[in-house]
């Protein structure tokens, strides 16, 4: 990858053109030079909503979950720049009616919380059976780049494919958009599977995550973020640092610790445990995030 | 000029001889391979246990009855789409014993988390 090269190409032409590239850059180039954040901000992460799934034993409040974590997050000190939604937003059917049905239940409760912006990305509960067609009717495109405060995000869609596939012309399109950045710009990606290998025998994985890892690794500052294993789990796959989020309908147990993978069955003394979101927290001047989980109570 | 061409030439085929051996599970041997037919189906494999000898070469061969399924055996390092309308088969010579989960690792619909099975392999 020669992105420096090509960004210092692009600059000098643009630099023939004068004013006009450098305003429409804004402060992100700025901050994207010394691969730092432009100001403080915060985002929340809410994830695998699962919005359909009915199970007693497993979640007892399964209607009212999302509802609480809508409600933890409008209380928090002060609103998030954005909220995020890393998949499986509602729980499988194999019925498009009913599949529709739940994204809309899902739309109507996450249109309660108050943030200016919400971003939303399918799993493959969403997904896999009908390559996005239903979640696209609903939010818009399952993979985007949008930049806030320095930091370049990417969302990537490593579900539409049934195969868990990222896929070429997706691939082609990272490595594009990337080319555009120099090496010290902050970037974000967001997805749903793991990119790396984390359990495979559970089928936590993307089949082709690792040439997305390789078009990434020559940034310095990347970080992702993803859901799909319903628990906090932390991993750096050379420069770059994973993170799992907690989901919100029910826990799924550590990577191989049980035969068998399954939702953790309700725990009456402990009432939601296992389940939360998270708030990443960009400092100025710095390129890494602080993370702060919160549990649903 | 021509035995370093040559060299070149041997060089090349005996990567591709390496490469070739890398890339698929199979080791030459005398004994009669073993061979296991498994159905795949909307949410279950028939059997969902297969049992193989350690050393002993079998072939696992699958099918489809309705839509594309997945067979993943990380532990063995095997893994193959099924489409259906087809036989897949999968060459494998187990290389060490115990059990090793399977699954169906392409997303088919409601009961795909619950299509599973093992492969038992004995000394």
């Amino acid at each position: 990858m020669n992105s420096k090269l090509d960004r210092r190409q692009f600059l000098k032409l643009a630099g023939i053109g004068g004013v006009v590239f450098a305003s429409g850059m804004g402060g992100f180039a700025e901050a994207a030079k010394t691969g730092t954040v432009g100001k403080d901000f915060f985002f929340v992460q809410l994830s695998d909503t699962h919005w359909g799934f009915k199970d007693e034993k497993v979640n007892p409040d399964w209607q009212g979950t999302l509802k609480k974590a809508v409600a933890a997050v409008n209380d928090l000190e002060s609103p998030p720049a954005f909220i995020v939604f890393t998949g499986d937003l509602s729980h499988t059917t194999d019925d498009p009616k009913e599949r529709r049905n739940r994204l809309s239940g899902f739309r109507d409760i996450a249109a309660g919380l108050k943030a200016g912006n919400i971003r939303y990305m399918p799993g493959e509960h969403d997904a896999s059976l009908d390559n996005g067609e239903a979640f696209k009717e609903f939010f818009g495109p399952t993979r985007y780049t949008f930049d806030h405060e320095g930091v370049h995000f990417i969302a990537l869609d490593n579900v539409s494919d049934p195969t868990s596939s990222i896929g070429d012309a997706q691939l082609a399109w990272l490595a594009d958009d990337l080319r555009k950045l120099d090496p010290e710009t902050m970037i974000t990606v967001l997805t749903h599977r793991p990119l790396f290998d984390l359990y495979p025998q559970w089928d936590w994985a993307t089949r082709d995550g690792a040439k997305a890892i390789e078009l990434l690794t020559p940034f310095r500052n990347v970080t992702v973020f993803y859901g799909h294993i319903h628990q906090e789990h932390h991993r750096m796959t050379g420069n770059i640092p994973h993170h799992a989020a907690r989901g919100l309908m029910y826990p799924l147990p550590e990577p191989g610790s049980v035969p068998k993978k399954a939702p953790i069955p309700w725990d009456p003394a402990h009432p939601y445990k296992g389940l939360g979101f998270r708030e990443p927290k960009a400092i100025a001047g710095k390129s890494i995030y602080s993370l702060q989980e919160y549990p649903i109570r | 000029m021509r035995s370093i061409n040559r060299l070149r030439a041997v060089s090349v085929l005996a990567l591709l001889i390496l490469a070739a051996g890398a890339l698929v599970p199979v080791a030459w041997s005398d004994e009669p391979e073993t061979i296991v037919r498994v159905t795949a189906r909307k949410f279950e494999y028939s059997p969902n246990e297969i049992r193989l000898k350690r050393g002993v070469p079998a072939i696992i061969e699958l099918t489809s009855l309705d839509r594309l399924h997945g067979f993943d055996c990380p532990g063995l390092g095997l893994r193959t789409d099924i489409p259906p309308g087809k036989t897949t088969r999968l060459r494998v010579v187990p290389d060490k014993s115990g059990t090793f989960p399977f699954h169906c690792d392409v997303f088919c619909g409601e009961g795909h988390e619950d299509m599973t099975g093992t492969i038992i392999v004995t000394d």
